[in-house]
């Protein structure tokens, strides 16, 4: 080893408490990236090799029934390469260890061989075998929260009467990814299933035989998609055809490929600000260390050595904060990068997401990281090399300082001299107290950001599950009943009142935009059931005329006061021009409302009904319960309580492990940033600070004078952090927003308050390890030294 | 004979360098009086400094006992050596030690806030004849200068003792006994108790005691019966 390697080793250990922070700030950089990178890269794979694997189809579309016979015109459309028809019904399940009852989407599948799209999975258990009817495959997300598994028997009203289904496998389906009801946005995975069962059983019991109410193609290579679409529509209209839709729109892959979106935006985000910090650190350390050794680097060079070695041997030290942070980083990433794999399959079921770190992302992200330590290098480097040898062995002069702002203005009198010190050390070096301030600032962002999702969700939860949605139970009919069928509801067991709602699927056209939605009609006397928007405004909806979402009038290019057509896609299928009456602010989907007799006159209907909310004694739910799972008219039942619950355990597991990993992150960069301040502060003014020690003054005061200045920076950046915080928050809203959601941009007081108190916890423990250092100052030894 | 205000008696001192024991001081015993001007002379590693230090409160001996009046410094602890050095002493050091972002009245002006009967800085800055570059800030001055805010700092907090660690070390002659004008200066009109360390033998001259030192013991202690000026010091 030469003598500048040993030199290097030795400054490294003796700097070893900078080198730790800065390398812990590349690590949690490296860590991160490896993470989110690593998450995206590996779901993003997962997603096209399941597509792939099964078959999974290009476009869907439903219909009322269509005979088997049409299938031959449907695989004739220019484009097409292979068709699946299907029946696909949803029934009332009666679920052992389960209250109330829960939906059951019934997919059939063939008797003989697989699905030729969307094919299944399975993960336990077997396939059905040919005439047993009662056999079916449920889907694993169901059956693992409700712990079913092969053997299990639940039971189903099948044509008006129960059945029980025998569950003979467990099984997965590239269409079921993330697995969700209707228009919901968040699983409930206890109460909703798809269970696949055999087509010969489905048919008879739906009065399907002969047809199918279901299917789904796949495209040739080089087959137009919006072609297909349309001759699609064009042959299933006479047959009930409810539009048919491309993969962007099937509702699985579009919550799957907006996380795969979402993720590759905070894979970048969050990496980046970590390693500018680490660049900032080792910027701040290699400065001061150039600085010390003046001497040395005077010495080195007079000796001969080149500005290169010598300059190569201090980038040793960046070098060094980079090979630590990658050692602690990588590790650390994929481990986080493991469990954030498990948390997704509780969300996306694949039949394998394994969280597999490629090499060229890792060798991807040392060289960032050395990259961006080496920028933070630089300017420290260039001043060795602009050193000159004579120059160099010198003592330098003394900082140059100024009178501050205050005593421009004419206020020092008011300015304590130790503040005077403080406010001069910082004007002295404006670029470097800035990017101090904004480092910490940024620790209080990411932090802002951390519990802003909880915030988020928190906010989500009081507009749609508290304020607009006051319902303790919603009921779905089978069938559109006529409005009495309210009085009926009204009299099952617990009900204190039902308010009926209608839901109509249609299509919205406005000039050569068009969307399908189900449009729902509320009640005039409506109390449960409210449209509020994300400030909890309660929005009119008056007695004609159609309100939408401000994301769907966007879709559309809408406005209030234009008229829209709406295409209904069911019964009679009538084409009504309407009039858009108003749009709503609102977090969830892409929502149409009317009120429940005009969308019955659209209809040209009678008063008719397809369900009601209840609100529900719930002393007696579990009587309305049991009766409701013996309803066959009834073929959905949401208990609100349930959902909100299911959905609150769900998300706070997931946003437990991200957010805690944000927060430990944040307070490495906090306690880096002030650490590697003070400690910097300490050593340039050893000198002064001891010589007042000598003059009388006690370990407290000089203390406050050497970490007032820390303090200052971290004051400023807590308001600071604050904005930026706000702004990162605003722009991951903007960058995430969907049709499915949007984030509301609320943060609380509480969340603004965890980040400061979390800033000023990690800058008061940086300061307390600095003052444990000032207080082993030697005297008599820093006196002796000229610098 | 005014009773002593410094009173030591076997003062020993050993350091402990690695594996090395350094005896700085052996047995030194040594009274102060009132009011005098008294000059350490002695070479590199004779333990002067290493005895100035002990009379200051920033080290304690290793053995022996050190006296301030009633103040037993001997075995003090870090709090009372402090509050012994905020009350009763003033320093000078060779390379100045003033706080770089700080003007010259400022720096006076720090020592000040800690004293119970501070003089006023301006005063202290006219008596060291700085009264022009008040708010000058170190940087914008000589090391001459420096030195005298030094001077200036060390006083302000009316010490009854300033300790002098080589404070023309780092100075040209004529600086120098600007420098030394200033010390005779706050002895004569303050009554200080004035401690001088130098190596530079020119100024014991101008001490009323001269106190050489060497490998750690009192080898002369030699009283000037004729004081010079320090503007007649050359060397």
């Amino acid at each position: 080893m030469t003598a500048l390697n040993k030199k290097l080793l030795r400054d490294l250990w003796r700097m070893r408490g900078q080198l730790l922070t800065v390398a812990l700030v590349v690590a949690c950089g490296i860590a991160t990236y490896v993470t989110m990178r690593g998450s995206y890269e590996s779901i993003a794979n997962a997603q096209r090799e399941y597509y792939s694997k099964y078959h999974f189809a290009d476009v869907f579309a439903t219909l009322k029934r269509a005979p088997n016979s049409l299938e031959p015109s449907i695989a004739a459309i220019p484009g097409v390469s292979s068709v699946q028809t299907r029946i696909v019904v949803e029934v009332t399940l009666d679920v052992p260890g389960l209250q109330e009852p829960a939906l059951g989407r019934l997919v059939s599948i063939p008797e003989h061989g697989t699905p030729s799209l969307n094919d299944l999975c399975i993960r336990r258990g077997r396939y059905i075998e040919p005439g047993r009817r009662d056999e079916v495959l449920a889907s694993e997300a169901f059956a693992n929260a409700n712990r079913l598994d092969v053997g299990a028997t639940i039971g189903a009203v099948i044509n008006g009467r129960w059945e029980p289904l025998r569950i003979v496998g467990i099984a997965l389906s590239p269409e079921y990814v993330y697995e969700i009801r209707g228009a919901e946005v968040f699983p409930d995975n206890k109460r909703f299933g798809v269970f696949w069962m055999s087509r010969e059983a489905l048919g008879p019991a739906f009065n399907m035989e002969g047809g199918f109410n279901d299917i789904s193609l796949a495209l040739s290579p080089g087959g137009s998609e919006a072609e297909v679409l349309s001759r699609l529509d064009n042959l299933l209209e006479p047959y009930g055809g409810l539009g048919a839709y491309g993969r962007i729109d099937q509702v699985s892959n579009r919550f799957l490929s907006d996380e795969i979106v979402q993720d590759r935006i905070t894979g970048i985000f969050i990496p980046t600000i970590f390693l500018a910090v680490a660049a900032f650190l080792i910027h701040v350390v290699l400065s001061r260390l150039v600085h010390t050794q003046r001497n040395a680097i005077g010495l080195l060079k007079a000796f001969g050595f080149s500005n290169a070695s010598v300059g190569l041997h201090y980038l040793g030290f960046a070098l060094a904060a980079v090979l630590l942070g990658t050692l602690l980083g990588v590790p650390l990433g994929i481990w986080l990068g493991r469990g954030l794999s498990q948390l997704y399959q509780d969300f996306f079921r694949f039949p394998e997401l394994r969280f597999v770190p490629t090499l060229s992302m890792i060798v991807s992200v040392v060289a960032i990281s050395g990259g961006a330590a080496c920028f933070g290098a630089l300017s420290a480097l260039r001043s060795v090399a602009a050193l000159p040898p004579a120059e160099a062995m010198q003592p330098e002069a003394p900082a140059r300082f100024r009178p501050g702002i205050a005593e421009r203005l004419g206020l020092q009198r008011f300015v304590p001299l130790s503040a005077r010190m403080i406010l001069r050390n910082l004007e002295r070096r404006p670029w470097k107290a800035m990017l101090s301030t904004l480092g910490l600032a940024l620790a209080g962002a990411i932090l802002i950001v951390g519990f802003y999702f909880y915030d988020a969700i928190e906010h989500l939860v009081r507009v749609e599950f508290q304020t607009a949605a006051r319902e303790d139970v919603g009921i779905t009919f089978n069938e559109p009943l006529g409005s009495s069928a309210r009085y009926s509801v009204e009299r099952l067991p617990g009900v204190f009142r039902a308010e009926p709602f209608r839901v109509v699927a249609a299509r919205l056209r406005f000039e050569h935009r068009s969307r399908r939605v189900g449009i729902l009609g509320l009640a005039d006397d409506r109390d449960m059931r409210r449209i509020v928007d994300r400030d909890f405004h309660v929005v009119d909806l008056p007695p004609n005329g159609i309100v939408l979402s401000a994301s769907l009038s966007k879709i559309l290019g809408v406005s209030p006061g234009d008229t829209l057509t709406i295409e209904v896609l069911e019964g009679e299928r009538p084409v009504r021009p309407m009039i858009v009456a108003g749009t709503v602010e609102d977090l969830i989907g892409t929502s149409a409302y009317m009120d429940i007799h005009a969308l019955n006159r659209l209809m040209r209907e009678g008063e008719t009904i397809s369900g009601a909310y209840l609100s529900v004694d719930t002393l007696v739910a579990p009587k309305l319960y049991s009766f409701l799972k013996q309803t066959p008219a009834v073929s959905g039942v949401n208990v609100r309580e349930a959902m909100l619950q299911s959905f609150r355990d769900t998300i706070a597991r997931s946003l437990g492990i991200s957010t805690g990993a944000l927060i430990a992150f944040a307070c490495v960069i906090a306690f880096g940033i002030v650490y590697n301040g003070a400690l910097i502060a300490l050593s340039e003014r050893a000198h002064e600070l001891v010589s007042l020690r000598v003059l009388g003054f006690t370990h407290t005061e000089i203390g406050w004078m050497l970490l007032g200045e820390q303090a200052i920076l971290a004051g400023v950046s807590i308001p600071m952090g604050f904005l930026l915080g706000y702004g990162i928050c605003g722009l991951l809203v903007y960058s995430m927003q969907s049709e499915l959601y949007r984030m509301p941009l609320v943060i609380s007081s509480r969340t603004y308050a965890f980040a400061c108190i979390t800033v000023t916890l990690a800058s008061v423990l940086s300061g307390l390890l600095i003052s444990q250092k000032l207080r082993k100052l030697d005297l008599i030894a820093v006196l002796k030294a000229r610098e | 004979m005014p009773d002593p205000v410094f009173h030591v008696r076997k003062v020993s001192k050993v350091y402990h360098m690695g594996d090395v024991e350094v005896h700085a001081l052996r047995g030194v015993d040594l009274d102060l009086f009132p009011g005098e001007f008294v000059v350490l002379l002695g070479p590199s590693g004779s333990g002067k400094s290493t005895l100035l230090n002990i009379l200051g409160g920033l080290d304690v001996p290793t053995s022996g006992e050190v006296y301030y009046l009633d103040h037993n410094l001997t075995a003090a602890e870090s709090a009372e050596l402090t509050r012994y050095r905020r009350e009763h002493v003033g320093f000078v050091f060779q390379f100045y030690n003033l706080i770089p972002s700080l003007t010259a009245l400022e720096n006076t002006a720090l020592v000040t806030e800690i004293a119970e009967n501070p003089l006023d800085s301006h005063e202290c800055l006219r008596l060291v004849g700085l009264e022009e570059r008040l708010n000058h800030f170190p940087a914008q001055m000589s090391g001459g200068e420096q030195q005298r805010v030094a001077i200036a700092r060390a006083i302000a907090k009316r010490p009854e003792v300033l300790l002098c660690d080589e404070p023309t070390g780092a100075l040209d002659c004529p600086t120098g006994r600007l420098v030394l004008e200033v010390l005779d200066r706050v002895n004569r009109e303050l009554g200080t108790i004035t401690v001088v360390i130098t190596h530079n033998v020119v100024i014991a001259d101008m001490a009323d005691r001269v106190i050489r030192i060497s490998s750690g013991e009192i080898i002369d202690i030699h009283r000037n019966e004729k004081k010079v000026a320090p503007s007649e010091l050359t060397w």
